[in-house]
């Protein structure tokens, strides 16, 4: 793996490998998420998304697409801490695959370059229909979030627990904000974001890295380049000297009931095997006993979110389970914390973890991920290095990581009869 | 142990029949730290009624599903438990044809391959473990009645089919599934997880012959007798009912609408069927199509709309859906637009964009371990050979493409099931 600076403000990655049949490109900014800002970058990669000066609508994006063979592109909006990471991922066909002569990556670098610098115009602005209709089906996606009550209830949670904070902002903003938003506001947006984003640039495939940086520097040569965004970094807060208790009420027969927690513990490794003996595998405590042994859920498990120091459980009850829930989750912390396990719990967690950090390299969409949260936080971890920190953790550690969690919020999505 | 290659999709396949009927299938991936292991029987949500002895057996439905849970318990314990020990990751899923269970892991993979093959081979019920999973399906049966996706879907199989029993949801019901205990558990282990009824395929860099070895030592020597299954008399293309509406806490409008095709029979015709059907929905309504991007621009659709061709025993249904403002305006003018490209068939241009198109996204596929085994375990029950995709849609044409449409996607065979917003 390599990583240069390709521009001002750009750095590209570059992973060989001829393990897939696909190439995979990313071209990703970053910017602090805050409230005012995140419809507007949401708004602002779709809008982008829709099409290109030479390739200007669907249709004839779609052309091109399938005559790359079925490449993939399109625009991708994530959260890493608390920024928003917005951009282009694509894939396509390894050449070797294709009849003689084929070349697909400039081609697809090309068209990433395009969906940046030389987006489809409309009187010298970005186009009016395009920026209403995204507006209008991302509109629809802020409403949709009800639609599957577990991310529902995990949002909730979060929002309630980190309200005030960066981190309770939505990832696509309010529907109200994302109304709010015109064109010319998103025209002079993309004008502002354009020149001081800090752009990413990803590759992995089977080209060599001469090839890749040529095809990148040419996609993105007439990218503006002035002033610097950098990302924000990820604020923490003490735990509530009180957990506040939310409870919601909706048509559904199953609850939903989360619980969050703070910890100021700065043992990444520590907290990561905490969470994975907690409720992060199938081995884990809330698996084996809420689920398992009381038959009080049909799922409940643990997040570890690393950059915000918080664990969420999110588990789904019958309604009246609640209190036998909350005791039991809340028991199975006690017991942790107390050193309260047996050998092979810590190390399935151990194996479970290092097992996944093994796979991510087998797949390219995975190790971008990894290694663009890598980039963005700053932590600037190697999946080595994890794995090898992961290896030497000592129950002390996690006794001491388990000790630090407090709860802080608890959320319960109920239904309307219970 | 037959090794075949396939230059085209730079794979090596590794292959051999068991004397007991398994068969094993072996895809290897060098330089990949992720070995995979799928086992999986030819039994599924759809198969309630089957002969054993000469006796016709009816059995509840989910029976299937209930089944797939309890095989991880385990006289020792429970499986899950054991390979987690290694790092393993495992799950297993059950659909109306396949009941599959797999493990992915980066060492100790014939430790865990072992497990495997015991747990989903030896099976050990209690009265009381029977019992006890009533409370997790019934949980999990709940959990996808609130979930819209499943309900739609759910109504649509009731829509499109009287007769076959893929209308019967593969969980079952809160109530089917108080009928099962464990005697009824252990009759259909008996009667459908017999090594000839079953494919193990592992993918990544692992050993064939000793993948094969094991499997020798762990699985019972005896075949296993065939057994008769009975899906219902001959089902008409006529859907039972025509729309269905339900009204839930969404909020927009979703739908899924389905056609009710005819079903291909075993062998080599099934993966064309398979690759034709995903091509008719490319041409029809795929993200490149003039219908897809008109009802985008107009605000009719979003992004969410899909949908591909479904096989199963006996019947075969193409389905189309995703979120819509006007589910029935959106399903008339699919409807509208085959019977268009059929009347006039498809543009030669654009008939080798989607070909090009379609040759990809199969290539790509082949990213996914999980998709390799999925596809590799259909080709074994369906009677062909899933890797020889390249060669069957070089024989495709774009009047096969056409013929599809014409036979398959038109009013008469076609229900709507769609889920309206409210509270």
């Amino acid at each position: 793996m390599t990583r240069q600076m390709l521009m001002d403000n750009v750095y590209l990655t570059h992973i060989p490998s001829d393990k897939f049949k696909t190439s995979y490109f990313s071209a990703q900014m970053a910017a602090p998420l805050r409230a005012g800002t995140a419809g507007r970058n949401a708004l602002l990669v779709n809008v982008l998304g829709r099409g290109t000066a030479r390739l200007p609508d669907m249709a004839a994006l779609g052309r091109e697409l399938d005559m790359l063979y079925g490449a993939r592109l399109g625009p991708q909006l994530r959260r890493m801490g608390e920024n928003q990471v917005f951009g282009f991922t694509a894939s396509c066909v390894e050449d070797r695959f294709l009849p003689p002569g084929e070349a697909l990556l400039e081609k697809t670098a090309e068209l990433m370059g395009d969906m940046f610098c030389a987006p489809a115009l409309q009187e010298g602005r970005l186009r009016r229909d395009y920026a209403d209709s995204e507006r209008a089906n991302l509109i629809d996606e802020i409403h949709s979030i009800v639609n599957d009550k577990r991310v529902y209830a995990a949002r909730r949670l979060l929002e309630e627990m980190c309200a005030g904070e960066p981190y309770a902002v939505r990832l696509l903003g309010s529907a109200e904000d994302m109304e709010r938003i015109t064109l010319e506001e998103l025209d002079a947006h993309y004008r502002s974001m354009l020149p001081q984003g800090r752009l990413e640039l990803f590759y992995c495939g089977s080209a060599p890295e001469e090839r890749v940086a040529g095809a990148f520097a040419g996609a993105f040569a007439r990218l503006p380049r002035e002033g610097l965004l950098e990302p924000a970094p990820t604020t923490r807060r003490p735990v509530r000297p009180e957990p506040l208790v939310v409870t919601e009420e909706m048509d559904v027969s199953q609850g939903k009931l989360g619980m969050g927690f703070r910890t100021q513990c700065p043992d990444v490794p520590a907290n990561l095997m905490l969470d994975a003996m907690f409720g992060g595998t199938s081995t884990s405590k809330l698996f084996l006993n809420v689920r398992e042994k009381l038959s009080l859920c049909y799922y409940a498990g643990s997040s570890y979110h690393r950059l915000k120091g918080l664990v969420t459980v999110s588990s789904g009850i019958e309604c009246g389970n609640y209190d036998r829930a909350v005791a039991e989750i809340t028991a199975q912390l006690e017991a942790l914390k107390a050193g309260d396990w047996e050998d092979w719990e810590l190390q399935g967690a151990r194996s479970s973890l290092l097992n996944s950090l093994r796979s991510i390299e087998d797949s390219a969409g995975a190790l971008e991920d990894f290694i663009m949260g890598q980039t963005i936080s700053g932590a600037g971890d190697t999946i080595e290095g994890l794995m090898k920190d992961i290896s030497s953790v000592t129950g002390e550690q996690i006794q001491a990581a388990a000790q630090a969690l407090e709860l802080d919020t608890i959320y319960f999505l109920k239904g309307k009869e219970a | 142990m037959i090794v075949k290659e396939y230059p085209r999709l730079g794979e090596k396949v590794f292959r051999q029949r068991l004397k007991n009927g398994l068969e094993v299938i072996v895809v290897s991936k060098p330089r990949h730290a992720k070995q995979y292991a799928f086992f999986a029987t030819r039994y599924g949500g759809m198969d309630l009624r089957f002969q054993v002895n000469g006796v016709w057996q009816d059995t509840p439905a989910g029976i299937a599903h209930y089944l797939e849970h309890k095989m991880f318990d385990t006289e020792e314990g429970n499986a899950l438990q054991e390979l987690a020990k290694n790092g393993a990751s495992e799950n297993a899923f059950t659909s109306c044809s396949m009941t599959a269970y797999y493990l992915t892991c980066t060492e100790k993979f014939y430790e865990n391959l072992r497990i495997l093959l015991s747990f989903v081979s030896v099976p050990y019920f209690t009265q009381e473990s029977v019992e006890k999973e009533q409370g997790i399906i019934a949980q999990e049966i709940r959990m996808v009645e609130d979930d819209p996706d499943w309900r739609v879907y759910a109504n649509l199989m009731e829509c499109l089919y009287q007769e076959s029993p893929v209308r019967f949801p593969v969980a079952g019901t809160v109530e089917s599934i108080r009928q099962i205990t464990p005697q009824t558990l252990y009759d259909c282990h008996r009667a459908f997880y017999t090594p000839s009824n079953m494919v193990l395929v592992c993918v990544g860099d692992v050993d064939p012959e000793r993948v094969a070895a094991e499997a020798e030592a762990i699985l019972p020597g005896e075949a296993g007798e065939a057994v008769a299954r009975d899906y219902g008399g001959q089902e008409g293309r006529t859907p039972a009912q025509r729309e269905r509406w339900e009204t839930m806490e969404v909020s927009m409008p979703m739908f899924l609408a389905g056609f009710k095709c005819l079903p291909q029979e075993q062998g080599e015709a099934r993966l064309r069927q398979s690759i034709t059907g995903a091509m008719a929905c490319d041409v029809l309504f795929g993200e490149s199509s003039p219908l897809y991007t008109r009802l985008y621009e107009e605000g009719a659709i979003n992004g969410s709309l899909g949908g591909n061709l479904d096989q199963v025993p006996g019947a075969a249904y193409l389905f189309v859906g995703g979120d819509a403002k006007d589910p029935a305006y959106v399903t008339g003018e699919i409807v509208r637009q085959a019977e268009r490209l059929a009347r006039e068939g498809i543009g030669e241009a654009f008939y080798q964009q989607i070909r090009r198109s379609a040759y990809g996204s199969m290539i790509r596929g082949l990213n996914s371990f999980e998709g390799i085994a999925i596809g590799m375990t259909n080709g074994r029950f369906g009677g062909y050979d899933y890797y020889r995709f390249p060669e069957v849609f070089d024989a495709i044409t774009k009047a096969d493409v056409e013929a599809f449409l014409r036979e398959n996607v038109t009013g008469d065979c076609a229900a709507l099931s769609a889920i309206r917003p409210g509270a």
